[in-house]
């Protein structure tokens, strides 16, 4: 079920991605001012949609300063690979039937191998820095997101025992009669957890940590490189928020309006609530957040991978 | 658990709440009468000058930014010959208005003095003076002040008795 026309669907969701992503700058603060009784940026043109376009020029004018200490070849490769593999994840992921650029049967398992490459750039950026913030930042982005990526794999291993596959459109076909947010619910949790960890957002936001670690891992980033971790960011969330939607929200499937709309109304709706979960929850303290990822989300996602096992052996030897 | 998904709740419940933000240019927000913005110098009912040039303002001024010489007219009447207030200097602390004997100089809710070239910012006499008495409806300083100027002899003011004739006081 590869695309009729790949290489339309490849430009189109390359350029798709970077859209959204450019656009979340301005949707992340109307909706943070929303949840603030404020109104957010709606100056630069009509209700501030142009301020993407005033936050690019701007970004692109500023000097790309690379300070002398760096490390440069890492200093400058590291913001490219969160850029990158963020990019490479969105190649599995189906928004229409047919709207795929790469139908692996082990699509599931690149998604997860892209996200965990994700950390080299943190821990990459991190390092090069050559300073202390920057490194205290890495670090914890080492050990969140090495510590959130293994139950983030185990609570999709229940969506892929029940869909019997890997590939992300069978998995979408197999939730024809009910969503795997019914039937997978504590997978749904933690994927959600895991996700907001893996993309770095604010209850999981250590490894940036203004109030300590000045702008932590990017502390030395500037102009369009920083630009590029923002940007990555965003783009994280839109790929966690699509990967939700697909995995235990059916996907494409909803009646009456195209499947595409349906993928982006569900898209959309998780994107919100990420942005809503920034605006309500606190960062935790570090030790409370590894604690928490290791006592509490990793037995509950392997009690879950049980019990998922045992009912679905129990069904198909009745 | 419960209290996080609680708080996620309450604050989604904000996006139905009234909006805080004033929408500056095209929606202005209410100033209090005692707003300290911009500073002007008074008259008095008849139409002249409240202040006397005491300097008392200049003395107040934390940071030095009003400067005035004293002169007087014909009458006899104390009056600033130049009054100069560096509103770059100025930080609205509204401790001129303080000192002010004659409630000459006050401060009023108007912040929008913007300005392309600092010196623009440098006030002078004509630009300070109003021609209204300001806060104080009905308040003349010459007409309740003991002194005698030009049309207005001794024991004229308002609430004053007569100057006592001391040679009718013997006994």
């Amino acid at each position: 079920m590869t695309s009729p026309y790949p290489i339309l669907s490849m430009v189109g969701i390359v350029i798709a991605a970077l859209t959204v992503a450019a656009f979340l700058i301005w949707v992340e603060r109307r909706l943070l001012a929303l949840w603030q009784d404020r109104y957010g940026p709606n100056r630069v043109g009509p209700f501030g949609l142009l301020q993407v376009a005033a936050d690019a020029i701007k970004m692109f004018m500023k000097e790309d300063w690379i300070p002398p200490f760096v490390d440069k070849p890492v200093f400058i490769v590291a913001p490219a690979i969160v850029f990158v593999t963020v990019l490479m994840s969105f190649a599995v992921i189906p928004f229409a039937p047919g709207i795929i650029v790469s139908d692996l049967n082990v699509g599931l398992l690149f998604f997860l191998a892209m996200s965990s490459l994700g950390v080299y750039s943190v821990v990459l950026a991190g390092w090069s820095s050559n300073n202390k913030y920057a490194l205290v930042g890495g670090l914890r982005a080492a050990a969140q997101m090495l510590s959130y990526e293994v139950f983030m794999g185990l609570s999709l291993m229940g969506v892929v025992m029940i869909a019997g596959s890997f590939s992300l459109p069978v998995i979408v076909e197999a939730q024809r009669k009910v969503w795997f947010v019914i039937s997978q619910f504590p997978g749904f949790v933690l994927f959600l957890i895991a996700g907001l960890a893996e993309t770095r957002r604010i209850p999981f936001d250590l490894p940036e940590a203004e109030s300590e670690l000045v702008a932590g891992y990017h502390s030395e980033y500037s102009g369009m490189k920083f630009g590029m971790f923002f940007v990555g960011e965003y783009m994280g969330v839109t790929l966690i928020s699509s990967m939700i939607a697909v995995l235990f929200f059916g996907g494409w499937l909803g009646p009456v309006l195209p499947g595409l709309v349906w993928f982006l109304i569900k898209t959309f709706f998780f994107i919100s609530f990420f942005v809503l979960v920034r605006a309500a929850l606190p960062r935790p303290r570090f030790d409370q957040l590894m604690s928490f990822g290791w006592k509490v989300m990793l037995p509950l996602a392997l009690a879950n991978l049980l019990v998922t096992g045992a009912v679905v052996l129990l069904w198909s030897n009745k | 658990m419960i209290s996080m998904l609680r708080t996620i709740w309450l604050v989604f419940l904000h996006a139905f709440h009234k909006r805080i933000t004033v929408q500056y240019p095209e929606q202005k927000p209410y100033l209090s009468p005692r707003y300290r913005g911009r500073i002007i110098l008074s008259r008095d009912p008849d139409g002249g000058e409240r202040c006397v040039a005491c300097n008392l303002c200049a003395v107040a001024c934390p940071v030095g930014c009003i400067a005035l010489q004293a002169t007087e007219d014909e009458s006899g009447r104390r009056l600033p010959e130049f009054f100069r207030i560096n509103f770059s200097r100025c930080i609205f602390c509204g401790y001129c208005e303080e000192a002010c004997p004659t409630y000459a100089i006050q401060l009023t809710p108007d912040f929008e003095m913007g300005e392309f070239h600092r010196k623009n910012l440098v006030y002078e006499k004509p630009d300070l003076l109003i021609n209204g008495p300001g806060k104080y409806p009905g308040y003349n300083y010459w007409r309740v002040a003991g002194a005698q100027i030009g049309g207005k002899g001794k024991g004229e003011a308002a609430h004053e008795a007569k100057p006592v004739d001391v040679r009718s006081l013997l006994p």
